[in-house]
């Protein structure tokens, strides 16, 4: 399946839903902001995203700033 | 009688907003706000870096400050609304800095586009802090528009300049109603002072803790800064004469 995350094309085999490549991508401890295809999806719904061929998947996160 | 900046309902006794920008470590951020006293902090959000995912910042923040996202990385009013709603969804509480720029030489907040979020995101129950161009009639839209507070900059962001818009920003503290946050440019305690001293509400520092050799102490001092300039504006400085006006005594001199 090919997936476009933070702007980047990556193909990947055997994935389900966004839990999956969230779990596949090791950061599931982390507190992580997650859309797909320009849409927010919550952490509780990480498991019943099923991802789609070509999805556009943004993970973001809080940084310092001013 | 204490003396408080009411935003949105929210009052606030310290008038110093902190950005947690270019500090060497996330370690030196609570270290900060508490010698700082700051009840406002800035952060930003941004794409994740899978080869340093790195902390979640928002865990150094202690819970009792104002967490407020700033919308950095949007070139126009779309785009900073889309960043304020995430960080709404991510539980970041509805207080939005709203910062619009696409000139990356001295990285001016565009006030047209910055208007039109603001529009945006008051509708939608944002309390709406902007940071703009120091201009009398985009402050007026931005308050008109639902801004909760207004942010002009006294100098670039970053530059460490101090309160290089000063004319300008004397005309916003007189004019607008709503409180004035000058945000950007101010890079020593001094001129956190006269900044207050002027009558602005508070101001947002963050290069110049960040950068400074010991960003606990310099924080320390900028907490007192904005202390002292509140104190003189609300005391109402005397005024100024071109000629001497002696202060002693002009009679009984002892030689006569």
């Amino acid at each position: 399946m090919k997936l476009f995350i933070n702007g980047k094309e990556e193909t990947f085999n055997g994935l389900g839903t966004l839990h999956d490549l969230i779990v596949s991508k090791n950061l599931p401890e982390q507190r992580i902001i997650v859309e797909v295809n320009g849409n927010l999806i919550k952490r509780d719904e990480w498991e019943r995203t099923a991802l789609q061929e070509a999805d556009r998947i943004e993970i973001l996160r809080f940084v310092g700033g001013g | 009688m204490t003396d408080y900046l009411t935003i949105a309902g929210v009052r606030l006794t310290s008038r110093l907003f902190v950005g947690t920008g270019k500090f060497a470590s996330y370690d030196l951020i609570p270290k900060v706000i508490e010698a700082s006293r700051t009840q406002v902090v800035t952060v930003a959000l941004r794409r994740i870096d899978f080869d340093t995912p790195g902390e979640n910042m928002l865990e150094y923040i202690p819970k009792d400050v104002i967490v407020m996202p700033n919308t950095s990385g949007a070139r126009n009013a779309e785009e900073a609304a889309r960043i304020a709603r995430i960080a709404r969804e991510a539980g970041c509480g509805n207080w939005v800095k709203i910062e619009v720029i696409t000139d990356q030489k001295y990285l001016l907040p565009d006030n047209i586009e910055t208007i039109k979020a603001t529009e945006i995101l008051a509708k939608e129950g944002f309390v709406v802090l902007p940071y703009m161009s120091p201009d009398l009639m985009a402050a007026k839209r931005m308050v008109d528009a639902g801004a909760a507070a207004v942010m002009p900059l006294g100098a670039p962001i970053g530059t460490n300049r101090g309160l290089k818009t000063k004319e300008l920003l004397r005309i916003l503290i007189e004019e607008i109603e709503a409180p004035i946050v000058v945000d950007a440019g101010i890079g020593r305690p001094s001129e956190a002072v006269e900044a207050l001293e002027m009558g602005a509400a508070a101001v947002l520092v963050n290069t110049a803790i960040a950068t400074a050799d010991d960003p606990v102490l310099m924080a320390e001092a900028f907490g007192q800064a904005v202390e002292i300039g509140r104190k003189a504006y609300l005391a109402g400085p005397g005024a100024t004469s071109e000629y001497a006006a002696a202060s002693s005594p002009l009679t009984g001199f002892l030689s006569q």
